[in-house]
């Protein structure tokens, strides 16, 4: 079977499998991240009122959240490992300043997240209700720190600051601070975590949408739906802004990425158009049957009408991003964006007419948007990724110098395992999810433990009363 | 210069330390799927990974550890080390891959298909055990280096020795699952770990002795390093201590001790790690590449053992208290699941 790789190039190989297990893991993380957050929330909200319908959503999403993150690990691991074993060359070149970013984020988040997940799944009666609280709180506080350190590598690699290279041709260090928040970190940082709490908003949303559709009365799926509503019409603005200004910032230090996702193949000396859609040909260096709308490129991008855009003309060739690629992801994302717009407006005006668990055209625009979180976070994740190649290090190390000195048939082998592996795995695991949300969540609903009997320690009034009792 | 020599051994003690917690608690919970096909029984079964549920993935996160620390504090060695382990490290990625879902999977599953992740658990905690063995097999034997690369092919880690070295991980992981057993459950299936736990630590001391008697064939300084004068008084209480430990641990299986087969068997482990560390210092690539030589600079290193002197303490405290909390016999009506 390795044979038949022969005729193809290791690095395209390593690369497509980077991509292929990076697509299917950033989901997850993204889903954590937002979903441990939400947990927190209804945990806070059911111990200051003591309403049941709260733990119920607790323990309904709990279920669904260990699943997830049971994913989100096991495909994390094989991250961290792929790195050495295809891009051994990078490694070692960039690993003085990389690695320690990624241990700092094993120390402060892995470790916290895993060190308390048990407790936060299994551990409500042996600890409490307020005791498992702080554990709830550590855990998202742990998948928070985790996005801090990786996007903070990540954005390194994007806009890199603060390091020198030695005679080995190693980036070390110069400055840790300066390598920490460097220029693209921060809004990176900002753009990512509001994308997982939308990504989670609209799952919730989804979810408490479809169960609408069958009983307008479920109590759960009217307070899920209701607050993943409130996020979508608070956060998806807030996310526009933050998108617009981590435009600004990679405009401002990689041009060329902008380059290639708007199609500005060409400079344009008074105000670039803005192509709403065209086929970019990468090889012409022309975006074919494009839809533009002049200057307002120039606009967005520039914040005047009449701005000079310089294009993909100014930059050798060998220097390209792969331009078809970043300029559809981009859309796609954008797109997705003012389709989460759309439905969180849609929501306030049902909201202010008092229909918000009554129409069913909002309930089933939510269901459809469920996983416009995941593919909005996917594309935006290869608009930034694809659109830093050909170089790992922007600028500085070029990808075909950061692989393995591995053959063909490795890599490609390798590849197919884990295309083979990762479809059983996600197939089964996904639908365990569609199952667990296609319940409503119950009264009386049970967390991720099976014991027969449970009741005492998980209601409020029992589990409260007693903490009080014994203070 | 002298100080970015001591930090390489510091550093070196930490990478080393990460991996040891890494092979004994992930070893442990990998020893249980090995074991599973012995334990046919549903019940055995949901007790069996009640025991692990609520700690495996922090187990597992030593392996992350183990690599990312790796590759910030010896980028040239993770450089190096990771393609010529190839196969093995994707055949443990793959096992894990398995492995971990199934501790959910196999409660969502339908009943019909819940065997299926029975099998996945099972087969990804061998596969795992075995490519962990392997890798260090072939580490230990050496491995092709040209300049700053991997010189060798992707076949290179195959060896009788890498095979012996993985059947010997996944015998000791076997051992340490079925203590484990001893100590976190009763009646029956106590009874039954317990018996597999004296066979299974025979078969360990027999593939103790074998991987001690070839590796010092496989590189005339492993023989030196334990055999010449005057090493040797250091050297020689190693396999005195594990003869030693071995009794022990026979003993306390023999008066039903809950709790000392665990630890004597985590002992025996420690003691066969600091063989290894005998052997391997202060090379980090057997042979080619020391732990001066693939160091990052004191910078990288430096900044991380701010985060490693609190974190680790920090870790080890909250871990330690997540083990407290489900102390005790596991029973099958108070389940996690």
């Amino acid at each position: 079977m390795a044979a038949m790789f022969n005729g193809f190039d290791a690095v395209d190989l390593a690369r497509a499998q980077f991509a292929f297990t990076m697509a299917f893991h950033i989901v997850f993380p993204a889903f954590s991240i937002g979903l441990a957050s939400y947990l927190a929330v209804l945990e806070a909200l059911w111990l200051a009122t003591g309403r049941e319908v709260f733990i119920n959503l607790f323990n309904y999403w709990l279920k669904i959240f260990a699943v997830g993150f049971g994913m989100g690990v096991v495909s994390g691991v094989v991250i961290s490992y792929e790195l050495g074993a295809n891009w051994a060359a990078y490694s070692d070149k960039a690993g003085p300043i990389v690695g320690p970013l990624m241990a700092y984020e094993v120390l402060t988040a892995f470790f916290l997240e895993s060190g308390f997940l048990g407790v936060m799944l299994f551990g409500m009666e042996r600890v409490g209700p307020k005791l498992h609280f702080v554990a709830t709180s550590l855990v998202a506080i742990g998948t928070l720190f985790s996005a801090f350190w990786i996007l903070s590598a990540n954005s390194w690699m994007q806009t890199p600051v603060g390091y020198a290279v030695n005679p080995d041709g190693q980036f070390v260090p110069a400055g840790w601070l300066k390598i920490i928040f460097n220029p693209s970190f921060p809004y990176r940082f900002v753009h990512m975590v509001l994308a997982a709490y939308l990504t989670t908003a609209l799952v919730v949303g989804a979810v408490g949408a479809f169960h609408l559709l069958r009983d307008q009365h479920l109590p759960g799926a009217r307070v899920m739906f209701s607050m993943a509503m409130w996020m979508a019409a608070l956060v998806t603005p807030i996310q526009i802004l933050a998108g617009d200004q981590h435009g600004l910032n990679t405009l401002e230090h990689q041009p060329v990425k902008i380059m290639g996702m708007e199609g500005h193949f060409q400079s344009y000396k008074d105000g670039a158009p803005l192509y709403l859609f065209g086929l970019p040909d990468q090889a012409a260096g022309k975006v074919k049957y494009a839809i533009e709308i002049p200057k307002l490129g120039s606009l967005i991008l520039t914040h005047s009408l009449d701005a000079p855009m310089a294009g993909l003309d100014t930059v050798p060739r060998e220097n390209w991003p792969p331009v078809p690629i970043i300029f559809w992801s981009f859309r796609i994302m954008v797109g997705l964006g003012f389709l989460m717009l759309g439905l969180g407006l849609f929501s306030l005006w049902m909201r202010w007419q008092g229909r918000l668990y009554e129409s069913r055209l909002l309930h089933l625009f939510a269901v459809a948007m469920g996983p416009a979180g995941f593919i909005a976070v996917v594309a935006g994740w290869f608009t930034t990724e694809v659109g830093r190649q050909p170089f790992t290090v922007y600028g500085l190390l070029r990808t075909a110098d950061s692989a393995s000195p591995l053959a063909a048939p490795a890599v490609g082998s390798s590849l197919t395992a884990f295309v083979i592996v990762y479809f059983i795995v996600y197939a089964a695991g996904l639908t365990y999810l569609f199952r667990l949300m296609a319940q409503p969540p119950h009264q009386g609903e049970q967390g991720p433990s099976h014991a027969p009997v449970r009741a005492a320690g998980i209601t409020p009034a029992a589990g409260v009363a007693a903490e009080g009792q014994t203070l | 210069m002298t100080a970015n020599i001591d930090l390489a051994t510091v550093w070196a003690f930490i990478i080393a330390f990460a991996v040891f917690v890494y092979v004994v608690m992930d070893g442990f919970d990998l020893g249980l799927g090995i074991l599973f096909p012995l334990f046919p029984d549903k019940t055995d079964r949901d007790v069996i990974m009640n025991s692990v549920a609520p700690v495996w993935d922090g187990n597992e996160t030593w392996l992350v550890l183990g690599g990312g620390g790796t590759m910030a504090a010896f980028p040239l060695a993770y450089a190096i080390l990771m393609p010529a382990l190839y196969t093995p490290i994707i055949a443990m990625l793959i096992g894990l891959v398995f492995r971990g879902v199934a501790f959910e999977f196999r409660w969502r599953a339908p009943p019909g298909k819940r065997n299926l992740w029975d099998i996945a658990f099972a087969g990804g905690s061998l596969l795992a055990a075995l490519a962990q063995g392997i890798a260090l097999g072939a580490i230990l034997q050496g491995i092709h280096v040209e300049g700053r690369h991997y010189g060798g092919g992707w076949w290179d880690w195959l060896t009788p020795f890498s095979i012996m070295t993985g059947l010997a991980l996944a015998i000791g992981y076997a051992l340490l699952g079925a203590t484990w057993l001893v100590m976190k459950t009763e009646g029956a299936l106590r009874d039954k770990a317990s018996v597999l736990s004296w066979s299974l630590l025979f078969a360990m001391l027999v593939a103790i002795g074998a991987v001690s008697i070839v590796t010092p064939f496989l590189d005339i300084a492993y023989a030196q390093r334990w055999f010449a004068w005057p090493n040797i008084i250091f050297t020689a209480p190693v396999p005195i201590a594990v003869a030693a430990v071995s009794v022990l641990l026979l003993r306390s299986l023999a008066n039903r001790s809950d709790y000392q087969p665990f630890l004597l068997s985590l002992l025996l482990f420690a003691l066969s790690y600091l063989g290894l560390g005998i052997s391997m210092y202060p090379y980090i690539v057997p042979r080619s590449v020391t732990i001066w030589q693939a160091a990052s600079p004191e910078r990288s290193q430096i900044f991380m053992l701010v985060g490693v002197a609190v974190l680790i303490p920090l870790i080890l405290g909250y871990t330690g208290w997540a083990y407290w909390v489900f102390r005790g016999k596991v029973r099958p009506e108070s389940g996690y699941h």
